[in-house]
């Protein structure tokens, strides 16, 4: 059975239809990317997932409307990175990756158990950020901000993680190290990813399947060789972006 | 690898605990008449257990004026400044406080309405004005949620701030035109509608206590929701946090509690937006921590706002509201500076 499954996803904000009748599926251990034109609905897909936008059709968990979950069940099972985090407060490291635990002790006699504790700290030895745990998250740069948030994941410890373009604003750098970071995520723990990017060049480089979606309809989805061909994506940019998609794969490497 | 501890510690209890206590016994000894510490502790003291009190201490002075008036005041300080910390997360926004969602203006309508028409409640000459604002601040509760509903089913944060304003807008009207009906009672309602704790009781206490330990307990219970806000709402639901159930009870129980010291007190500006960002300072952002802190914090704020407003120009007594303002104003200017300075 897919581990996730979209029926018919549609979305509308008033007469505008965002979304218009996207069904897919994911088997465990893929890393999907959603690929597209500006405007084409991406992150609208991401959100529906998450239960952040209303939307009609059907989002399966292992064959389970996601819709009648609590939202603490969601949690465990689907994790999000999306891009911008406007900071208010200056809580420090540690308490912002404290928080992905918040979904398997919500109560408020929950102790923490140790298991919480142990899971924080692989955390915050995984992302390199041990040393920065009592610092203040206004002082980071963006990619230990980006860092502490992938942090807080990886102690929420979901089964799935969806990325809403959390590193197009960081440099190739750090974009790397972020990325590089979820694909050990996934060769070691066999979890699922779904990306939605805007860069086809990124796509290509880490992607197992990809889903090309324009003007809120589905052109394809599947295997990532099979939906980025020269044709499928110059019937989508109206222009020949394949060569050039290529001739950037090469700064992912290394 | 320290760890850092998260929660309120008996150390901070015992720090503001202490301090809480020192500016209770100041403001209970000092006044219009001041009174040596040690006659006010054996007046209460003895009266406690039944004993006789000694000639020559002003007894009704401490117990039956001023004893009640301060644990209101430190009552109402603790209420509006948790209140004020609990929405400062909430919308993720520190200019946010109690008042922000408008239920405050709309039980200061309710006293207005009141004090202006004679409405009063027979054989509780006072209790009309209590009743009236806390009818009110219900409605106000009612009206502006179904009005936030109607708009955004998501309860946004921008949404919940402009219907306070605009709801906040058509309160300070309608008292407007009720006050130009009642031109007579103006004083009597400028005074009430800056705030004062004259004359309270100790049956007023005991509602302030219980509101404070009912809905304050509730918001407490929500700190690590608080956190989750204060970083992000959309992270906050990725978390696994009842978003929009955690908003529902944040608002209804802030607004409870604003309510029930409005009805009591008034309005008493400032002092739930200025001691949480004064906390903030000591202890972090943290809401298992910043909120234990501001109940005393506010307790303390505004119990030395209240000894300053009774002896500044004595006898002439200020409402608490303009001092609270007063001080609120600079210390939110130096505030405002120190953090620039620091980004």
């Amino acid at each position: 059975m897919p581990i996730l499954e979209v029926k018919n996803l549609t979305v509308r904000y008033g007469n505008l239809t965002i979304v218009d009748n996207v069904s897919f599926s994911l088997e465990q251990g893929r890393w999907l990317m959603i690929i597209g034109p500006n405007g084409a609905g991406k992150s609208t897909i991401a959100k529906a997932i998450t239960q952040g936008v209303d939307y009609t059709g059907q989002v399966l968990w292992e064959g389970m409307d996601i819709k009648q979950m609590k939202p603490t069940e969601i949690a465990k099972r689907i994790g999000v990175l999306t891009q911008s985090h406007l900071m208010g407060y200056s809580f420090t490291v540690e308490e912002v990756v404290r928080l992905g635990r918040y979904s398997y002790a919500p109560g408020i006699f929950s102790p923490r158990d140790d298991q919480d504790i142990e899971q924080v700290e692989a955390a915050l030895e995984k992302t390199g950020l041990a040393k920065l745990r009592n610092q203040s998250i206004l002082t980071l740069s963006g990619g230990e901000l980006q860092r502490t948030f992938l942090a807080q994941i990886f102690a929420q410890d979901p089964l799935l993680l969806l990325l809403d373009e959390p590193t197009n604003h960081l440099d190739l750098l750090y974009q790397k190290q972020v990325l590089g970071l979820i694909r050990d995520w996934i060769r070691t723990t066999g979890r699922t990813v779904v990306s939605v990017v805007h860069d086809l060049s990124l796509a290509k480089a880490y992607g197992t399947d990809a889903l090309l979606i324009n003007k809120g309809k589905l052109v394809t989805v599947g295997a990532i060789e099979e939906v980025l061909t020269r044709e499928n994506l110059h019937a989508v940019y109206d222009m020949d972006v394949n060569d050039w998609m290529c001739s950037l794969l090469g700064q992912w490497q290394g | 690898m320290a760890r850092s501890q998260e929660s309120f510690r008996l150390r901070d209890f015992l720090f503001f605990g202490i301090a809480t206590v020192a500016v209770f016994a100041l403001c209970v000894c000092v006044g219009s008449v001041s009174i040596p510490l040690k006659d006010t502790a054996r007046a209460i003291w003895n009266s406690i257990w039944g004993l006789p009190v000694p000639e020559g201490i002003s007894n009704p002075i401490i117990l039956s004026v001023r004893l009640p008036r301060v644990i209101c005041v430190a009552l109402v300080g603790a209420s509006l400044s948790i209140c004020g910390g609990a929405m400062q997360g909430l919308l993720k926004n520190p200019l946010a406080d109690g008042s922000t969602l408008g239920v405050s203006s709309g039980a200061s309508l309710g006293a207005v309405i009141a004090i202006a028409f004679n409405i009063t409640i027979p054989s509780f000459p006072f209790a009309g004005t209590m009743v009236m604002a806390i009818i009110f601040a219900f409605i106000s509760l009612l009206l502006i949620l179904s009005l936030a509903y109607r708009l955004d089913y998501s309860l946004s944060t921008n949404t919940i701030i402009l219907i306070g304003v605009i709801y906040s807008m058509f309160v300070s009207a309608t008292m407007s035109l009720v006050i130009t009906f009642a031109y007579d009672k103006l004083r009597h309602i400028t005074f009430w509608t800056m705030g004062s704790l004259q004359g309270s009781s100790y049956q007023n206490a005991l509602v302030l206590l219980g509101a404070l330990i009912i809905f304050g307990g509730v918001i407490l219970s929500r700190a690590r929701e608080l956190n989750a806000f204060a970083i992000g709402e959309d992270n906050a639901r990725h978390i696994g946090v009842n978003v929009k159930g955690v908003k529902l009870t944040i608002l209804i129980t802030v607004s409870a509690l604003i309510g029930v010291c409005v009805s009591i007190g008034g309005v008493i500006a400032f002092v739930g937006l200025v001691t949480p960002h004064m906390v903030r300072m000591i202890v972090g952002p943290n809401h298992k921590r910043l909120l234990p802190a501001s109940v005393f914090a506010g307790a303390i704020f505004l119990m030395l706002a209240d000894l300053l407003a009774r002896i500044l120009f004595n006898p002439l007594e200020l409402p608490i509201g303009v001092v609270t303002s007063f001080i609120g104003s600079f210390v939110f200017v130096i505030i405002f500076y120190r953090s620039r300075q620091v980004s």
